[in-house]
């Protein structure tokens, strides 16, 4: 009996622990008063609309998207054939292959700004802009890499050998046959590669010059000069677009089978 | 049969890496045939196969089909079809599209494409699961799936690897029967891998026994059957009783025993293999002590323990003729023997 008392205890703890700052920001984003405070002071909507008039989030805004879509297509575009070809060829550094593309998860966000800016933006003359596309398509890569290799494994692959023999190329068999059956694992890591796109802090924070800033390294700068609701009121935005995304994948795609 | 060698393969080597998978084999099959490759797994009739599809380069040989070398062709350009032993249906595409695909990749379409499709989903009687996709189909339906996508394109020649072995044993009769009917109307060569000796002896016109690469024996099923060449097919196809011969002699690990009939040997035979039914009870120069005996349905099974080693025997009548502990005599008489060039 105690047992189950603490477990629910526990369980209790780690959801406010992980919905508390959610439900705080969205409170906080509802307020009338004119600094981010919790509890909020009273209850309006204007914060909410405040959001759409600040010139730098429009910006900033673009900019994410941009990075999360072009980025996420430029990480698919290298990644499905590094998948294909580490599930359907015995590659003698397989195993190596497979740390190599999945090093950026693992290293430090910190250590790959850093990098990329001492290394690339500043000796080789890179502009801010590119920097961060490459940086954000080096990021996503790993995870278009898994997820498409997981949709790869289910997938036989005889099937490639009976369409080249009814007279199919290679390269053929591969868009006829292979792309059309991993098409969900593709969508999946579009979805994921964009959420973990748009969400990216710590390599954004060093690839940001004059104009050019992701909106989560705006949101920062912004609290820094205005400390207004309108930062929690765009958070709170950004989170329900991020549950309707990660829902309607559930949803239409079972998600959860490739993360 | 009119052209004898309308698909040959001359000295084909076939390797994987350093490993040889099949040595120099020779091969020619006639038009309008249907022939089995017959062996045990990794005998190499799987990889024969996929070399005559193209899916693997030879290390050395000529294959070549209706008198031109498709050695290094590319399989999608060979018009052969392939029915694979997973069936290998694209699983996006509904069952009217699969049998489709390769017509589509000819530029078929419209009415033309429909006929087609149509005809052949009802050569293997499936036109009323056209728009069902792989997934929702038996197994014995989705092997007709894959027929009829092979057989539509009108290969030259038609593959099957293992066509029947994922089938159960009422489908796998009806598939059996099918696959003949098949080959009868539309007159297509076939060529199947199967592991299954009474599936071979069943279809095929002509039987190619492997062996680790090479061919054992090769010929009519009655041939494989009744007079198998060496001890492997002797063995593989149900004759327990196998001695060793020299200098007219049946050779043994203690001794050497006269043949009872002092028939006359030639010098090429080098062992000789009685089936258990063949073996005579009751009478002749051997004896015998009943070590075993079982109900077989058809007749009773004996196991001898004798002199030339253990014996398995057979009888259809009577029945419970003798019991365990009984001293008998038998009989292998050299015209029920198989003769066997190779003993190795």
């Amino acid at each position: 009996m105690t047992g189950r008392l603490y477990s629910y205890l526990t369980l209790t703890v780690v959801l406010a622990f992980l919905l508390g700052p959610f439900l705080i920001i969205v409170a906080a984003a509802l307020s009338a008063g004119e600094t981010l405070a919790f509890p909020p002071q009273g209850l309006s909507l204007k914060w909410v609309f405040k959001v759409f008039e600040i010139e730098s989030f429009q910006k900033s805004f673009a900019l994410s998207m941009f990075l999360a879509i072009f980025g996420t297509l430029a990480a698919l575009v290298l990644g499905v054939p590094v998948a294909y070809a580490a599930s359907r060829y015995k590659l003698p550094f397989r195993e190596t292959l497979r740390t190599i593309v999945s090093a950026p998860i693992i290293v430090p966000g910190i250590i790959v700004g850093l990098a990329l800016l001492r290394y690339l933006v500043i000796p080789l003359d890179v502009g801010v802009g590119p920097a961060l596309f490459i940086a954000h398509t080096a990021l996503i890569l790993p995870y278009a890499v898994r997820v498409v290799s997981a949709s790869l494994e289910n997938l036989r692959s005889d099937i490639e050998e009976a369409a080249v023999i009814l007279g199919s190329s290679r390269a053929g068999a591969f868009f006829r046959v292979v792309l059309p059956n991993i098409r969900s694992g593709i969508l999946a890591a579009f979805i994921l590669g964009f959420v973990t796109s748009f969400n990216q802090v710590p390599v954004s924070l060093f690839l940001s010059g004059p104009g050019v800033r992701t909106l989560p390294i705006d949101m920062i700068w912004y609290m820094e000069i205005t400390y207004d609701p309108s930062v929690a009121a765009l958070a709170a935005l950004l989170a329900f677009l991020s549950i309707a995304i990660v829902f309607l994948a559930e949803r239409f795609l079972g998600f959860s089978r490739y993360v | 049969m009119s052209d004898p060698t309308y698909l040959s393969l001359k000295d084909v080597t076939l390797a994987y890496g350093k490993t040889v998978a099949v040595d120099r084999l020779n091969l020619d099959i006639a038009k309008g045939e249907l022939i089995a490759l017959l062996g045990p797994s990794g005998c190499g009739k799987t990889t024969t196969m996929r070399a005559i599809t193209g899916l693997m380069r030879p290390a050395s040989g000529r294959i070549t089909l209706d008198g031109a070398d498709i050695t290094y062709l590319p399989a999608n350009k060979r018009q052969l079809g392939l029915v694979f032993q997973s069936y290998a249906l694209f699983p996006h595409l509904s069952v009217y599209e699969n049998v489709a695909f390769g017509l589509r990749l000819k530029r078929l379409d419209g009415k033309a494409l429909d006929a087609k499709v149509g005809g052949g989903l009802e050569l293997v009687g499936l036109t009323h699961l056209a728009d069902r996709k792989p997934a929702e189909l038996s197994g014995g339906q989705q092997q007709r799936v894959a027929l009829a996508r092979s057989l539509v394109m009108e290969p030259k020649v038609l593959l099957l690897d293992e066509p029947l072995s994922n089938l159960d044993a009422r489908l796998r009769l009806e598939m059996r029967t099918e696959l003949q009917r098949v080959q009868r109307e539309s007159g297509v060569t076939m060529v199947f891998v199967t592991h299954d000796q009474s599936e071979a002896l069943a279809l095929a016109d002509r039987i190619v026994v492997m062996k680790n690469g090479y061919i054992e024996q090769l010929g009519t099923p009655e041939d494989v059957y009744d007079r198998p060449s060496t001890r492997f097919v002797a063995d593989f196809v149900g004759f327990e009783n196998i001695f060793s011969v020299t200098n007219g002699k049946l050779k043994t690990a203690e001794s050497d025993f006269p043949l009872p009939t002092g028939a006359s040997l030639d010098s090429t035979v080098k062992g000789l293999a009685w089936r258990p039914s063949k073996v005579a009870l009751g009478s002749g120069p051997y004896s015998g002590t009943v070590k075993g005996s079982s109900f077989a349905g058809h007749a009773r099974e004996y196991l001898l323990d004798s002199a030339l080693g253990p014996i398995k025997a057979e009888q259809a009548v009577p029945h419970d003729a003798y019991a365990i502990g009984d001293k008998i005599a038998f009989n292998l008489a050299p015209e029920h023997a198989a003769r066997l060039t190779r003993m190795d």
